[in-house]
């Protein structure tokens, strides 16, 4: 047996913790913990209100075993409409003007002035919220889905553009070389070099966007920006659960339907 | 002291893994089994400890029958059947420790394994073991920072730590290159010398079977084909298991002393 | 096929009749439904007030500037309830999925054909509905505040983090999970031994990630009364309080650049 071993055997074994130093660790631990107290501290929940809230929270469980969609089946038909239509028209225009910005904003196909600009409006769309910039957009254009629809699009370009971007800028050099070695140019470039590469992501990414407009058109009409969102909020605001049931049940089968379709459409381009 | 009667295994699909197959192991063989890839070998190693449930037939460790068992007693028995694997099969993420410890699982209650809080009895074997592969100073590596031959040698203190009377072997040596496959059966083969082991090493390099192991069984289509010491590997024997094929260059016997004493140094 | 023979000579084109006609037929259905949504939106808006937008967008802008900054002090709070909001949410979502997507993964689920489903069916109910929604909801059952923003943001999590997780737990390498099978281990040794280890790092990107988009949602979900900065949002909107917007929008912007930059921080760490 050598010495070494000998060193060894009969003393306890720990697993070495993931942050070495001990006083950092009790600094985290004991941070973590006491913001966990003081967030608790600061919550004030109503008990009794929460308590006579369950029978109403019960009540919705129940609404949504028999949810109306009849009694007011005009709005919510309008409003669905004017959802979906909201979202076609961003996803189509959104997705145009995506792509323009997602090539200059890769840094292998633009030079730096357009790639600071694109990378500009992306980092904009991305820091605003939807909501927020409804809101804003309602203030400018008045009410209605005009307003809901240049959010969304809004929305898209910082969602795809950067998505998209980073697609192009991890895409194979050699293959797009060799398309420029043969004389191309740069909108053929683009073209035959840049385009099949990542073809199947901006497709795939396009119904994922679609899938998301459609769930954020959904509260767009809580500020007045059109849609689905406004019928729901007159029926939670009427305690009407069941009619708010209905529309819900429609959104989630609208997105799982949506989720289905783009599944199969990004299993046939890939 | 291993007895499989009458073992067949059909997957889902309808294919026939295993064809009524027949063995029986005494204490302490070493014995490899040879055959195409799709013969079986591992299906048959699984349906041992019943990692792949076996269709029908019957597999008895040393008097008890495990195609019976019931899943609390089926992991008592486990503990007693060793296994190392092909990719090693290590949990990449956790320390070599960890993996040779984790060996002991079938021993330990729940909390204390995880909590890491095991019988020190445990960790000094497990040293040990770690000392007898020339790894005692990894224990604190993590499993993914080791190359392929390190890693088999956890993997085998992960199997040997259960303290099993049984080694199932599944392709030791397939991802490894050809010196590090050696040293690996050797390790192999001493350790179920020294610790009086019997193991059923699936293996498709022929040459490397025949240099270390007393017995040899060749599956075809999940039947056995040979069963007989290694020098009866003839060709013709092979052709059976594998098909028409020149064989002669294979049987060489292969004169590895030269290595064996490179290895040593190394060591 | 592409190759065609035409008298004699070969003519490639890149799809064959049928595939273009195809194409087109494609191109036009897609043109015509865009042109129809146009339509629908140009007739539901008034363009008196589009036409008078630059002018209106102006105002608003002179009003809103310079920022009311000494209104910053009154923001204490709100930011803290909103943070709170953010973290909360994200923690007990997180407990709730992790069950929710062992349930879910096709090779942890304990049942196939009844546990498995309802997982499904939870994740993608929780996940199609927006927070803002969760929270109009549970304010009118269990009235406005900051609970209710908490619980609607770990309704709305818990879907999104347990469809990430079941991903992760789809992917693990089963042979890890077989090696410690065969040491006798039990369901719950190999679960913490051989599945835990394998998800953990995938586990703690979903729970940062999350924590960032927390963190934006959690800012509006004031609009519709559930605590949080989006309150006082909501009340100088409702005043036309332009300054007092501005800066709180400003806030905003901060805290979402702030969140972007720690989980990105904290992803690198862990990954």
């Amino acid at each position: 047996m050598s010495t070494e071993l000998e060193a060894i055997l009969g003393k306890p074994w720990k697993k070495q913790p993931f942050i070495q130093r001990r006083w950092l660790r009790w600094v985290l631990v004991a941070g973590f913990v006491a913001y966990l107290i003081a967030a608790f501290m600061t919550i004030e929940i109503n008990w009794s209100r929460v308590y006579e809230g369950l029978e109403r929270g019960k009540q919705f469980v129940l609404a949504f075993t028999s949810p109306d969609f009849s009694s007011r089946s005009g709005d919510i038909w309008d409003g669905m409409i004017e959802s979906i239509i909201m979202t076609v028209a961003s996803s189509v225009v959104g997705i145009a003007i995506s792509i323009p910005i997602a090539l200059g904003a890769a840094r292998n196909v633009a030079p730096l002035p357009i790639y600071m600009i694109c990378r500009g409006i992306i980092a904009v769309s991305r820091a605003l919220q939807e909501i927020i910039v409804a809101i804003l957009l309602v203030a400018i254009f008045g009410f209605g889905p005009l307003a809901g629809f240049l959010t969304l699009s809004f929305a898209t370009i910082g969602f795809l553009s950067k998505l998209l971007a980073e697609d192009i800028e991890s895409m194979d050099r050699v293959q797009a070389e060799a398309i420029k070695a043969s004389g191309a140019k740069w909108m053929q470039w683009i073209n035959y070099g840049v385009q099949p590469q990542v073809m199947p992501r901006l497709i795939g990414l396009s119904m994922y966007r679609l899938d998301i407009n459609f769930r954020e058109s959904a509260i767009l009409g809580l500020v007045g920006a059109g849609g689905i969102g406004a019928t729901l909020n007159t029926a939670f605001d009427r305690y009407e659960y069941d009619t708010a049931a209905a529309i819900l049940l429609i959104i989630i089968i609208i997105v799982m339907a949506l989720e289905y379709l783009s599944g199969l459409i990004r299993a046939r381009v890939q | 002291m291993l007895r499989l009667e009458k073992l067949v295994k059909t997957y889902k699909t309808g294919d026939q893994a295993l064809k009524a197959v027949d063995l029986e192991i005494p204490e302490g063989q070493v014995l490899a089994l040879i055959g195409p890839s799709g013969a079986g070998k591992s299906t048959l190693i699984r349906c041992i400890n019943r990692l792949v449930e076996p269709t029908s037939g019957k597999v008895y460790l040393a008097g008890t029958e495990l195609t019976g068992l019931s899943a609390g007693a089926l992991r008592k028995e486990r503990r007693r059947m060793g296994m190392i694997f092909q990719e090693y099969a290590l949990v990449e993420r956790l320390t070599v420790m960890e993996n040779v410890l984790s060996g002991r699982l079938g021993y330990v209650g729940f909390w204390r394994s995880f909590l890491r809080k095991f019988p020190q009895s445990d960790v000094d074997e497990a040293f040990r073991l770690l000392d007898r592969v020339g790894l005692a100073h990894m224990a604190d590596k993590r499993a993914d920072e080791l190359s392929g031959g390190q890693r088999q040698r956890v993997g085998i203190c992960r199997a040997l730590i259960q303290n099993p009377a049984l080694l199932l072997v599944d392709e030791p040596t397939a991802s490894l290159d050809p010196k590090t496959s050696r040293q690996i059966m050797r390790l192999i083969c001493e350790l179920c010398k020294e610790r009086g082991l019997a193991a059923i090493i699936n293996i498709h390099d022929v040459a490397l079977a025949q240099m270390f192991v007393q017995r040899v069984i060749g599956l075809r289509f999940g039947a056995v084909e040979f069963d007989g010491p290694p020098d009866g590997l003839t060709p013709d024997v092979l052709t059976t298991i594998y098909g028409e094929e020149d064989w002669e260059a294979t049987i060489e016997k292969v004169d590895d002393e030269e290595i064996d004493d490179t290895i040593e140094a190394a060591q | 096929m592409p190759v065609q023979d035409y008298n004699d000579q070969k003519l490639w084109q890149r799809r064959t009749g049928r595939e273009s006609l195809f194409h087109w037929v494609l191109w036009l259905t897609g043109v015509a439904i865009f042109a129809y949504c146009w339509q629908q939106i140009s007739d539901a808006t008034t363009w008196f007030f589009v036409w008078d937008a630059p002018r209106i967008a102006n105002d608003i802008w002179t009003r809103a500037t310079p920022p009311k900054w000494e209104y910053f002090t009154q923001l204490g709070k709100p930011i803290w309830d909103t943070l709170n909001i953010a973290t909360l949410g994200t923690i007990i979502a997180l407990v709730l999925a992790v069950p929710v997507a062992f349930a879910a993964a096709r090779n942890t689920t304990p049942s196939r054909f009844l546990v498995r489903p309802i997982a499904l069916l939870i994740i993608v109910a929780t996940r199609s509905i927006n927070s803002l929604i969760w929270a109009l909801l549970l304010i009118a059952i269990i009235g406005p505040g900051v609970f209710a923003g908490v619980v609607a943001i770990a309704i709305r999590s818990i879907g999104f983090c347990a469809k990430l997780l079941y991903e992760a737990i789809e992917e693990i390498d089963e042979t890890q999970v077989e090696a410690i099978t065969a040491t006798g281990a039990s369901r719950w040794q190999i679960m913490a031994y051989g599945i835990v280890p394998q998800i953990l790092p995938a586990f703690a990107g979903i729970a940062v990630f999350r924590w960032d988009i927390n963190i934006r949602e959690s800012t509006v979900l004031g609009l519709v009364g559930a605590g949080g900065i989006g309150l006082q949002l909501s009340s100088s909107l409702n005043v036309l309080a332009w300054p007092q917007v501005s800066l709180i929008l400003l806030v905003i912007l901060l805290a979402v650049v702030i969140s972007e930059w720690v989980s990105a921080k904290v992803r690198g760490a862990i990954i």
